[in-house]
C-alpha cells in the first residue's frame, strides 16, 4: 500500500503562510522559496559555499542541475569536497532552458532536499514568468531553489531573494601565517521580498551560515569591497 | 598396444546367439579353425578373425536387421503386396525408408508383421524423439559475434583464446579454429599456451553471459518444438515428439535448426534419437545431423567411447582402465557383474544407470522450464488513427493491472505502432524502479508521441512490457506520508525519458588518489548503493576537466609562483598551503607520468584556487615542470 502524499499547497495557502511571516527582517527566515545567487566571478565558488552553508542535507537528496557552459567554465562539482553525507543527483543539460525544464520537474518532488541549477549568461527563457513559476512550484511543495548565476545580469526576476556572491580574503590561520584560514565571502542581498537588503561577510560555522557586519582581523572593510562590485 | 596390455582386460564378449550369419562367413577362413587347439599361431589369427567378424557385423548391423525382414519375402511378395493398405509408418524420419515403403505397399508378410508389431505406445520409453543441440565453441562464437558487431573481428587465421580465473591463474577456457589447430588446449594454462603460440590472443571470457545467453537460445528454439531445456554448460536438449513433420521430416528439420543457428553465428552439433543419452552422445560424438530410430539405437550407439555416456571423468577413466572403450563393450559385459561394480555410485560416475538411460530402460524425462510471463496489450482499430494518444490510457490501465495481478513492475515499457502501410514505428520508456503506476507510464511518453509519423494512419497499438522486475510492496510509515524512493525515482524516470539515462548521474567514488580519478559518477538508473570515503586534506568544491595550463610570471625556487597567468587574469598569490604530493599510480598510470605537488592559494581578490605542479626539476621525465589549475575552493 502507498499512502498519498500531502497535497501541494494552494495560492490562498501560500498568501497566508506569507501574511503570518511579513513581519519578520533579513533572510533568517529560511522557508523553502526560489533564491539567486550571483556569482561576482564565474572562476569564483563562493556562491557555491555560500548556498551548500544553507542547505540542509539531512532532509534528502539534492538535484543539482548544471547546463553545458557552466561546466565548461567553472568545473563539474567535485564529490570530495562537498560536505560529507550530501547525496548528489547530478543533471547534465546542454541548453538552459533544459535546465528550467528539469528544475521544475525536480520542485516537483516533495522527497527531495533541495534543488540547484547553475545557468551561465542571460538566458532568453529566464524570465520573469519562468522564476515566478519556478518560485511558486518551490513554495508550493516547499522544496528549496537555487539558481546559480555566472556572468549574468541582474534583470528581472521573482526570486524571493537575490544575492551578490564574492570570496574575501580568508581568516588569518592561527597554526601558520602564510597559509590560507576559514573562508570568508561578501554577501550583498540586493533584493528581498520579506527582508532589508544588506551587505554580509559570511562563512560557514559548524555547517550553518553565519552572517556578521563586521569581522575582526579582516583587512579589507565592506565598502571597499562594495564599491570594487560597482 | 603393449601399455595397454598390461592392464586387466576383460574377455573379449562373446557373440550373441542371434547373429546366426557368423558361422557362415567364417566358414570360408575354415581350414584354420579345426586346428585351433594344436596350434598357437592359428589361434592367434582366430582371435583376429573373430574380432574382425565382430567389426564388420557392428559395421553391417543395420542393414542386417532390414536383411532379416525384407529379403526373404521380397522374391514372392511382390505380386500381393498391391491388395493391402499402407500401414502407419512408426517413425518418421524423412529417410529412405518412408518411399520405400510407397513406392511398393506392403505385402502380406509385411501387413502380417505390422499387425503383430503393436501400435506405437505412448509409454513406450523409446517413442519419444529427443533433439540434442551442442554448441563446441559457444563462447568463442559468442565473442566473434561481438567483435564483428563492434567492427573489428579478428582474421579467421588468428588464433584466440578465450580465459576464465583458475586457482593458478588464468586458464583457457575456448578457442577458435586457428588456435585449435596449434594446439592450444582447454584447460591448460594460459602462460603455457602462450609459449607454445607467443602470438596468441588472449580475452577474458565473459561465462555469465554465456549462461544467460544459452537460457535465452533455450527459448528461443521453442520455435521448433514446445520443450526445451539447456543441458550443460553448452547444450540443449529440445522433445521434438511429433513436432518433426511440421518441416518436412527430422532431417529437415536438424538442417534448418542448424541453418538458422549458424545464422547466428554458431557452430552446431545435433542428433536426433529416441532417448536423452542416446541424442546427448550422438550429437558430440556422432556423425553430422545424425537420425537414430529405436531400431539402430543399440548399433549407432555401440562405436562410441564410454566418455559419451554423461560420465563424470573419473568414472570415464576407471572404464578405460578396465578395457572398456565402447558402449558397445560395457553394454556387452554382463548386467549383473556391472551392476555389482557400480552399486553405490552416483548417477554421474555409474555407467550402468546411464547406459539404461541411454537405452531407455531408465526413463529420463525432459523438464522444460515454463516461459517467461509476457505483458502486451494491444488494441486493433478498426479505423486508422492519427493520433496514438487517446487509446494509452486505457490500455496502460490494462497493462497495469495485469502486472499488478503477477505481483510484478515494469522497467521498461514498448509501444509499437503499426502505420497501415506497413511500417512499424517503437518508442521504449524505462523506469528507475519497477513501476505498474499507469499515470506515471504515461506521462513518460510524453513528448515522444509527437515524434511518430503517422502517415495513413496507424491501426494497430501495442503496449508492451518487456523488462518486468518483482515490486516489493512495503508500508514504510503507518501514519501516511510518501514511500521514500517512489517520488525520487519517478523524477529520475522522467528526466530520464527527456535527457537519456546517461545525464542522470549518481556520485560512485572510485578507489584512487588521483583527484578526478577519483570522481567516478554512474547512471541513477541503475541501483547501486556507495559509501563515500572522508578525505583528511581539503578539496575543492570544482574540479575543472581538464586541467588547464597556466603561465607562471614569477616563479620562485619554493612553493607556488608568486604571480601567474591563467584565462588572461594576473593572479598574485597572496598566501598558501601545500605542497600535498599525490604520486602516479604506477598500476593504473603510463611509466613516464609525472608526480605532483598540489597548492592551495588565494590570490588578491581572496579567491582561492588549487594549482598542481607536474613533476620536479631533474626528475628525468620530461623537461620543465608544468604548472596547472585544477579545483576552485569556496
Amino acid at each position: 500500500m502507498r499512502s498519498a502524499l500531502p497535497p501541494p499547497k494552494s495560492a490562498t495557502d501560500l498568501l497566508m503562510e506569507r501574511a503570518d511571516t511579513a513581519g519578520r527582517k533579513g533572510e533568517a527566515d529560511s522557508q523553502p522559496t526560489l533564491r539567486e545567487i550571483f556569482a561576482t566571478k564565474a572562476t569564483d565558488a563562493a556562491a557555491l559555499g555560500f548556498m551548500l552553508a544553507q542547505i540542509d542535507i539531512s532532509r534528502g537528496p539534492v538535484l543539482w542541475i548544471s547546463d553545458r557552459v557552466s561546466r565548461k567554465e567553472a568545473g563539474v562539482i567535485c564529490m570530495a569536497g562537498l560536505p560529507h553525507g550530501i547525496d548528489i543527483l547530478r543533471v547534465d543539460v546542454s541548453k538552459p532552458v533544459d535546465v528550467l525544464w528539469a528544475m521544475e520537474q525536480g520542485l516537483g518532488c516533495p522527497t527531495l532536499g533541495a534543488v540547484v541549477a547553475e545557468v551561465w549568461g542571460d538566458p532568453p527563457a529566464l524570465d520573469f514568468t519562468a522564476s515566478k513559476r519556478l518560485a511558486l512550484r518551490a513554495e508550493a511543495h516547499a522544496v528549496p531553489a537555487w539558481l546559480i548565476r555566472r556572468a549574468a545580469h541582474p534583470n528581472l526576476s521573482a526570486a524571493r531573494a537575490r544575492w551578490h556572491v564574492s570570496s574575501m580574503a580568508s581568516l588569518p590561520n592561527p597554526d601558520d601565517l602564510h597559509a590560507l584560514g576559514q573562508p570568508l565571502w561578501h554577501a550583498n542581498l540586493f533584493r528581498s521580498r520579506w527582508g532589508t537588503p544588506g551587505d554580509w561577510v559570511a562563512r560557514s560555522e559548524n555547517g550553518r551560515l553565519r552572517l556578521d557586519h563586521r569581522v575582526e582581523g579582516q583587512q579589507t572593510h565592506l565598502s571597499d569591497q562594495a564599491a570594487h562590485h560597482a | 598396444m603393449r601399455g595397454e596390455d598390461k592392464l586387466p582386460v576383460l574377455p573379449f564378449p562373446p557373440q550373441p546367439a542371434t547373429r546366426d550369419t557368423q558361422p557362415k562367413q567364417a566358414a570360408p577362413t575354415g581350414p584354420a579353425a579345426d586346428p585351433q587347439t594344436k596350434d598357437p599361431r592359428p589361434q592367434q589369427t582366430a582371435d583376429l578373425l573373430t574380432h574382425a567378424i565382430a567389426a564388420l557385423q557392428h559395421a553391417m548391423a543395420p542393414p542386417a536387421v532390414d536383411l532379416s525382414v525384407t529379403d526373404l519375402p521380397a522374391p514372392d511378395a511382390v505380386p500381393e503386396e498391391a491388395f493391402t493398405p499402407v500401414g502407419e509408418p512408426r517413425w518418421r524420419m524423412g529417410s529412405a525408408k518412408i518411399p520405400s515403403n510407397t513406392h511398393s505397399p506392403s505385402g502380406s508378410a509385411s501387413t502380417d508383421a505390422g499387425s503383430d508389431a503393436p501400435a506405437p505406445n505412448p509409454k513406450d520409453p523409446l517413442a519419444r524423439r529427443i533433439t540434442a543441440l551442442h554448441f563446441p565453441r559457444f563462447s568463442m562464437n559468442r565473442w566473434q559475434w561481438h567483435m564483428d558487431r563492434m567492427g573489428h573481428a579478428p582474421p579467421p587465421e588468428v588464433p584466440v583464446a578465450l580465459a576464465v580465473e583458475g586457482p593458478h591463474g588464468p586458464v583457457i577456457h575456448a578457442t577458435n579454429r586457428a588456435a585449435d589447430q596449434m594446439g592450444i588446449q582447454i584447460g591448460a594454462r594460459v602462460v603455457d599456451m602462450r609459449a607454445l603460440v607467443p602470438d596468441l590472443r588472449v580475452e577474458f571470457a565473459d561465462t555469465g553471459g554465456d549462461r544467460a545467453a544459452l537460457h535465452r537460445l533455450m527459448l528461443w528454439v521453442r520455435r521448433w518444438c514446445p520443450w526445451s531445456a539447456t543441458d550443460g554448460p553448452a547444450g540443449l536438449v529440445m522433445d521434438t515428439t511429433g513436432s518433426d513433420h511440421l518441416w518436412g521430416g527430422e532431417a529437415a528439420m536438424l538442417r534448418e535448426i542448424e541453418g538458422k543457428l549458424s545464422t547466428l553465428g554458431l557452430e552446431t552439433d545435433l542428433a536426433c534419437a529416441p532417448t536423452h543419452g542416446a541424442a546427448w552422445a550422438l550429437s558430440r560424438f556422432g556423425g553430422v545431423r545424425e537420425v537414430c530410430t529405436p531400431d539402430e539405437l543399440c548399433a549407432k550407439t555401440a562405436p562410441l567411447p564410454v566418455r559419451a555416456l554423461r560420465l563424470h571423468g573419473d568414472a570415464a577413466l576407471l572404464l578405460k582402465r578396465l578395457g572398456l572403450k565402447t558402449i558397445g563393450a560395457l553394454a556387452d559385459v554382463p548386467r549383473l557383474s556391472l551392476a555389482r561394480r557400480f552399486q553405490k555410485a552416483e548417477l554421474t560416475h555409474n555407467p550402468l544407470l546411464r547406459l539404461d538411460q541411454l537405452m531407455g530402460r531408465l526413463a529420463e524425462p525432459l523438464q522444460s522450464p515454463d516461459d517467461p510471463p509476457e505483458f502486451s496489450v494491444q488494441s486493433s482499430l478498426a479505423e486508422p488513427v492519427m493520433d496514438p494518444e487517446p487509446h494509452l490510457p486505457d490500455m496502460a490501465q490494462e497493462l497495469c493491472a495485469g502486472l499488478h495481478a503477477a505481483g510484478l513492475g515494469a522497467r521498461r515499457v514498448t509501444l509499437t505502432v503499426y502505420r497501415t502501410d506497413g511500417e512499424v514505428d517503437r518508442i521504449g520508456v524505462a523506469t528507475s524502479q519497477a513501476s505498474r503506476d499507469a499515470a506515471h507510464i504515461l506521462r513518460l511518453f510524453e513528448g515522444k508521441l509527437e515524434r511518430l509519423n503517422p502517415g495513413f494512419g496507424f491501426d494497430l497499438i501495442t503496449l508492451e512490457a518487456s523488462v518486468v522486475e518483482h515490486v516489493e510492496v512495503i508500508q514504510t510509515r503507518i501514519e501516511g506520508g510518501s514511500d521514500e524512493g517512489t517520488e525520487l525515482a519517478r523524477l529520475i524516470d522522467r528526466l530520464s525519458a527527456k535527457f537519456g539515462a546517461d545525464s542522470i548521474r549518481r556520485p560512485a567514488p572510485r578507489d584512487s588518489h588521483i583527484p578526478e580519478r577519483r570522481e567516478g559518477w554512474q547512471v541513477a538508473m541503475a541501483q547501486g548503493t556507495d559509501t563515500l570515503p572522508t578525505h583528511a586534506q581539503p578539496r575543492p568544491l570544482r574540479l575543472l576537466q581538464p586541467p588547464e595550463d597556466i603561465r607562471v610570471l614569477y616563479a620562485v625556487p619554493e612553493g607556488p609562483p608568486a604571480q601567474f597567468m591563467w584565462r588572461r587574469q594576473t593572479h598574485k598569490v597572496v598566501r598558501f598551503e601545500g605542497p600535498e604530493r599525490i604520486a602516479p599510480e604506477w598500476w593504473a598510470d603510463r611509466p613516464g607520468t609525472r608526480l605532483r605537488d598540489y597548492y592551495r592559494i588565494e590570490d588578491q581578490h581572496g579567491q582561492r584556487y588549487w594549482l598542481f605542479r607536474e613533476g620536479v626539476v631533474g626528475d628525468g621525465r620530461g623537461g620543465a615542470p608544468r604548472w596547472c589549475m585544477q579545483g576552485l575552493f569556496a
